[in-house]
């Protein structure tokens, strides 16, 4: 069941547009993760593939068959949402039922659908409670185990690991991607979490500001960010974005902030006025007196494993970087910050430029 | 918590006394009519009510020598109907103010409310014209077609349906529900607590009305049981006040029997979560 979206548009009103041009290709069995910050549009842009909200323009496609006029129920797909939208007056087991009787399945099929969607949430044992009476983590997977049930081939997701705990949002998000690898679902699932999008999705599509950002797999998302807000969405602690330019006298030198770094490039930078984007661990710090210094430290976090050190460079930007094991500095500890060999180029909309070279810097 | 704990002696006593005296007043009345209807009349006629000729003869008597039966009946047969008409049509009214669009919503909504400013005593006269001429006077249906709907009922209903979480409806509209399936199939029960409530507010209402019945019927074959008692008083002139009593009680149990049950429910409904 593949699921396309040609140039799809929702608008209020005149005034509120929330939606413009969305173009997407889903493949049958395919994990698709909408992630974008809160307000971006992603749960109404899935209430118009489920056909809960009209679209004011553009084409969603089911199997190659227009459906923007067909009922949710003849798109034959389901839906968990963030709510889990259970029926508190119906046990576990009636709760999964409920949408294969209303399809009117014959009895012995919603017996055995029944049963088996029950058993592999491991939830069996509880069939005969009601709602109310389990956990938060268990009524979510009656909410997976109507999904499973269901002999759609198409489910949505809205959210549905934002009203559980970390620990148990680590859990279920294993147990939804296995289900859905088990079962060959299309999935397309929604959430504002960076990490849930990059750890389940086969292709990710970022939204913001009514617009797509990008569409990609996970790897492709984090190493080539079309932009400056897909670097910065993805990736813990956020990427470094520094003012950058391109030295006066040698058109392989990259001058970084006010003259606190300098890097000689593979080949010519690529614009006079740029922004480079470094990921945190790509940020190598020495201690340095305050001659050979470009920063300062501000802070540092101790992970365990691993320590965050929150840095000024001399020319106001803050700089976060992550060093292995434990590092201890003082504040206002005078260091030299620089960047390693894999940088991003930003141009001043915040575009990404590509270099002909994979890697820009000499190793 | 230390301020309670600690509450001085004299004060916790004065408090206890205050309640005590409240209680007697509230149930004193009650427990000397319960207690009138176990004794011979001719005790309470002489003002000797601490007589100990307590039987249940009374009782007896007022189940054989009148027609207190068939003005039960009367009263079961009317508050049983108008109840659950009430609840059928203020659940579907109060389901298309809330899941159906349609043009002028709102000004149909506050219209309806309006009504509820209107008290039933405005309306007697035209509604007594109006029964009049459609010859339905010492009828059932004269006591019961003027109920068969509420503003307050519907009212009540909406506030509860929109409390639903948006989610329902979506997952309803998903396993394509029609909206006659997902009012009867998720609306109802989801709500159901506030349709108990509903429903013995409106059992009691029924039950307990006077002066519509008094002016709309004639004859004990259709008389209510509150205007029975009434009439039972007036119709003789030696009063059999220890009879009295006993239809009295007899007539209060069914409404101790409604507001028990319903306590049971409001209890046992409150804590339910669809939704986390």
């Amino acid at each position: 069941m593949s699921i396309s979206l040609r140039n799809v548009r929702k608008d209020y009103d005149q005034q509120t547009k929330v939606l413009e041009k969305v173009s997407a290709e889903v493949q049958t069995g395919e994990f698709f993760v909408i992630v974008g910050p809160s307000g971006c549009g992603k749960s109404t842009l899935l209430r118009m593939i489920a056909g809960l909200t009209p679209i004011t323009d553009g084409e969603v496609r089911i199997n190659d068959r227009v459906v923007n006029e067909l009922p949710p129920k003849a798109r034959k797909l389901t839906m968990v949402f963030q709510n889990y939208a259970l029926y508190p007056f119906l046990s576990v087991w009636d709760n999964v039922a409920f949408g294969l009787k209303a399809r009117k399945l014959s009895q012995s099929d919603v017996q055995n659908r029944v049963n088996n969607a029950l058993k592999m949430v491991n939830l069996t044992d509880f069939k005969n409670r009601k709602p109310r009476e389990l956990s938060g983590g268990q009524r979510q997977r009656v909410a997976l185990a109507r999904a499973v049930a269901s002999d759609a081939d198409i489910c949505l997701m809205d959210e549905p690991l934002s009203n559980l705990d970390a620990q148990l949002r680590i859990r279920m998000r294993q147990e939804i991607y296995n289900l859905q690898r088990k079962l060959g679902l299309t999935l397309i699932y929604v959430t504002h979490d960076q990490v849930e999008a990059m750890t389940m999705a086969d292709h990710i599509m970022v939204l913001n500001d009514q617009h797509v950002q990008q569409i990609g797999t996970p790897a492709e998302i984090y190493q080539h960010p079309a932009n400056e807000f897909v670097a910065q969405f993805f990736g813990t602690p956020q990427i470094n974005i520094l003012p950058a330019k391109r030295s006066a006298e040698n058109s392989h030198l990259l001058t970084v902030g006010s003259n606190d770094m300098q890097v000689a490039l593979n080949e010519e930078v690529p614009a006079d006025q740029l922004r480079i984007g470094v990921r945190p661990d790509e940020l190598t710090i020495s201690r340095a007196d305050s001659v050979d210094s470009n920063a300062v430290v501000k802070n540092t976090e101790f992970l365990g494993n691993e320590t965050i050190v929150y840095a000024t460079l001399n020319s106001g930007d803050n700089v976060r970087a992550v060093l292995p094991g434990q590092v201890n500095f003082r504040g206002y500890e005078p260091i030299k910050v620089q960047v390693g060999s894999h940088l991003l180029f930003f141009n001043n909309d915040g575009e990404r430029i590509g270099l002909t070279k994979e890697e820009a810097v000499h190793a | 918590m230390e301020m309670v704990a600690k509450q001085k002696l004299p004060q916790k006593i004065l408090n206890y006394v205050l309640l005590i005296i409240l209680t007697a007043v509230v149930l004193g009345p009650f427990l000397i009519g319960l207690w009138t209807s176990l004794l011979p009349t001719m005790d309470i006629a002489k003002g000797n009510f601490l007589s100990l000729h307590i039987s249940l003869t009374n009782y007896v008597d007022a189940f054989q020598k009148t027609p207190i039966l068939q003005y039960l009946g009367n009263s079961l047969w009317i508050s049983t109907l108008t109840t659950i008409a009430q609840l059928i049509f203020c659940s579907m009214s109060a389901y298309a103010f809330v899941f159906l669009r349609f043009r002028g919503r709102k000004v149909l909504f506050i219209l309806f409310l309006a009504t509820m400013m209107l008290p039933f005593e405005a309306e007697i006269i035209p509604n007594f014209m109006t029964v009049k001429a459609m010859g339905l006077l010492n009828t059932y249906s004269a006591m019961i077609v003027p109920f068969l709907t509420s503003a307050f009922g519907t009212f009540m209903l909406r506030q509860s349906f929109l409390q639903m979480p948006d989610e329902l409806k979506e997952a309803a509209d998903i396993e394509g529900l029609g909206h006659f399936q997902f009012y009867w199939k998720i609306v109802m029960p989801y709500n159901r607590i506030s349709l108990i409530t509903l429903g013995a507010y409106g059992f009691l209402g029924a039950w307990n009305q006077y002066l519509w019945p008094m002016l709309t019927t004639f004859s004990n074959a259709f008389r209510p049981v509150q205007n029975g008692l009434r009439q039972l008083q007036s119709e003789e002139t030696f009063n059999d006040w220890g009879m009295i009593q006993a239809t009295a009680a007899i007539v209060v149990i069914p409404t101790l029997i409604v507001l028990f049950v319903g306590q049971h429910y409001f209890k046992s409904g409150m804590n339910e979560g669809a939704v986390k």
